[in-house]
């Protein structure tokens, strides 16, 4: 009787052998390719993150403010210096430093694959009916899954986390930038044709300054994904404050997690105050219309 | 082509659906009409079988219910749609000959286009949404700037040109919208429902000012509305479409006077004819009245009135010398009485 109840104590499937196989396979062929195209990511990794941390943080605070003034006035300036300063205050200033620097490569990679795929799937139906489920089946998987392959094909460190952090939040950018672009209205579009405009003149003429807002609401979700995605990647050896967190957890030293843990808050409220600052800046005639 | 009109239109179809085809085989054979064509191949019939010409300076009215096919037609003498079957000419060529850069230049340089919900684009300042055709052209920045300057001044919004788009009423975002067809001085104006989305004080403002400007530049226009009063008001000649055919094309008179289908004297049957009514029509065949004053016979109905006014009390009717006949008071009576009748 036993094994008709329990059937899962007599038989079950290698599945761990097959997969380890057959990554071996991709590695084996695909190892070269793969590691041609982490070398650029970990080429402009390391000038951001050098960049970052060898400016000494009163200039960083200066940056941070002017920036904040300039997208949107003294009370984003306000916050922008809080959050540094809580974050140099705490000690994790250098630890921040990192992972901002892995979030800014991951999002400009980002935008470098999100945005033409976006477009393309606004242009093209039965493009963005191939992609659709492949962005559907990307966003269900929860962060940690993205992990295992990257670590396989990438190995571990820096830059392969760079690239599983630009994996798990590019999805939003591209359905975001695709949905602004269908969402322009019909006729303003035609008026552009109407008036002898080329294809190219209205994308970028057109359709994508009238996207801008959706699309940098994109842009805001793909960037929180990114301190997210850049924290858990802390757990194949990429330094920052999910390190703090992870190390501090592994030791039970309470107050260096809490430390990476505050940190990580802030830097939060930061990305996301900026980037959102950025989709209400000069965007008052983005969204009007009739 | 004979027919030398900037505008001409021959057998035009236009079905939209994968099996377009096949639907219009079974369309022009007269198997099916616009419900069987949906049901039996899935397709829209959008236009059918339209043919017409508009003379140079025209203005020629396209007059149907929502879904009718009008923006269809229209959309179809730019090429921003292209034809299941027929022949666009515009000023002599075939526009499906034109290749892609001849087809830009021909868009922006010799038509302008209006549309029903203006269409501005709200990112670029009133002056750069009206010299967008000229800056696609690749015009210098100064002349483009003096044409729009030009055209805001034609529609009286002169000085708005640096504002935005949602800065405006809707009225003035019309006028923008006009002012950018007119920017690169275009042969042809299309407009689709241009006034359709204003409040009827502003609409008839608009009209009034588009007719002087009309009558002032000439322009050929292709003028869509599904008011008939309007298009009663603009037109030179009316199309009158259903289902995506047109089903009588004539003068605003002859529409009202004689209407061609049951269809049409319907939609017509609310306009008072009377305005469009001739000496030649209520008169009494025969019969002069001695000593009365003369008018033509195509003499329209409310100068006869001026006559009674003015104290005559019969009038003669005649086509150069010859006597056609007399109007007294009981013919004048008898023409409001039946044209009371109809309403
Ligand atoms: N792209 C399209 N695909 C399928 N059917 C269409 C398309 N465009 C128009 N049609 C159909 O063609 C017919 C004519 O449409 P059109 O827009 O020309 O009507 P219209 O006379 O301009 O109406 P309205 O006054 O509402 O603007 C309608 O039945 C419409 O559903
Ligand atoms: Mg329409």
């Amino acid at each position: 009787m036993d094994p008709l109840l329990n059937p899962f104590d007599y038989f079950t499937l290698p599945f761990g052998d097959w997969s380890e196989s057959a990554l071996d396979w991709i590695v084996d062929i695909g190892r070269a390719p793969l590691l041609a195209a982490k070398a650029p990511v970990q080429v402009f990794l390391n000038l951001i993150q050098g960049g970052l941390i060898a400016v000494p943080p009163l200039v960083g605070l200066i940056f941070i403010a002017a920036v904040g003034f300039f997208l949107s006035g003294w009370r984003l300036a306000l916050i922008g210096l809080v959050c540094l300063c809580f974050i140099g205050l705490i000690g994790a200033w250098e630890a921040a430093m990192i992972t901002l620097s892995i979030v800014l490569t991951s999002v400009v990679l980002c935008i470098l694959v999100g945005l033409p795929l976006g477009i393309l799937a606004a242009r093209s139906d039965r493009f963005f009916r191939i992609l659709r489920p492949v962005l559907d089946f990307m966003q269900t998987m929860p962060s940690f899954v993205y992990l295992v392959p990257v670590v396989m094909l990438f190995g571990i460190g820096d830059a392969p986390g760079v690239i599983v952090t630009c994996l798990f939040a590019i999805t939003p950018l591209i359905r975001l930038t695709n949905l602004g672009i269908r969402e322009v209205r019909e006729d303003m579009v035609e008026a552009a044709y109407a008036f002898g405009a080329s294809e190219t003149r209205v994308l970028f003429g057109t359709q994508l300054p009238l996207a801008r807002p959706t699309i940098l609401a994109g842009l805001n979700q793909t960037v929180l994904l990114s301190l997210t995605m850049a924290v858990v990647a802390s757990m194949i050896s990429v330094g920052g404050l999910g390190r703090m967190v992870l190390e501090g957890i592994g030791r039970l030293d309470f107050g260096s997690a809490t430390v990476g843990g505050l940190g990580i808050v802030m830097a939060a409220i930061l990305v996301d105050r900026y980037t959102q600052a950025l989709g209400a800046a000069r965007s008052g005639r983005g969204s009007g219309g009739a | 082509m004979a027919n030398e009109h900037p505008v001409n239109c021959c057998n035009l179809w236009k079905i939209f659906g994968a099996r377009a085809e096949q639907a219009l085989e079974a369309a022009k054979s007269g198997e099916v009409d616009k419900d069987e064509a949906f049901k039996r191949f899935g397709c829209v019939i959008g236009v059918a079988d339209a043919s017409f010409s508009v003379a140079e300076g025209e203005v020629f009215c396209i007059m149907g219910l929502s879904g009718s096919g009008k923006s269809t037609i229209i959309r179809h003498v730019n090429r921003l749609i292209e034809p299941t079957a027929g022949l666009i000419h515009v000023e002599g060529r075939d526009v499906m000959g034109l290749n892609p850069k001849e087809l830009r230049e021909l868009r922006a340089r010799k038509i302008g286009m209006v549309f029903q919900h203006m269409a501005l684009w709200p990112h670029k300042t009133i002056s750069e949404n009206v010299a967008f055709g000229l800056e696609v052209q690749k015009t210098p920045k100064e002349t483009r700037r003096a044409a729009a300057d030009d055209a805001l001044e034609r529609v009286s919004l002169g000085g708005w040109g640096d504002r935005y788009p949602d800065e405006l009423s809707g009225g003035m975002q019309q006028r923008v919208g006009l002012a950018r067809a007119l920017a690169a001085d275009p042969d042809i104006l299309l407009m689709d429902e241009p006034f359709s989305a204003l409040d009827p004080l502003i609409r008839k403002d608009l009209q009034d000012e588009f007719l002087k400007l009309s009558r002032e530049m000439k322009k050929t226009t292709l003028f869509i509305t599904h008011d008939l009063d309007e298009a009663m008001k603009m037109g030179n000649r009316i199309a009158i479409m259903k289902d995506g055919r047109i089903v009588q094309t004539g003068t605003p008179e002859n529409i009202v006077l004689r209407p061609a289908t049951e269809y049409v004297s319907r939609f017509v049957s609310s306009i008072s004819t009377l305005k469009y009514i001739s000496a030649v029509e209520i008169m009494t065949q025969g019969g002069t009245a001695p000593g009365a004053r003369e008018f033509g016979p195509s003499t329209p109905l409310p100068a006869l009135l001026k006559a009674f006014s003015e104290g005559a009390e019969e009038l003669t009717i005649k086509d150069g010398d010859r006597c056609l006949g007399r109007i007294g008071s009981a013919e004048i009576l008898e023409t409001v009485k039946s044209d009371l009748a109809r309403v």
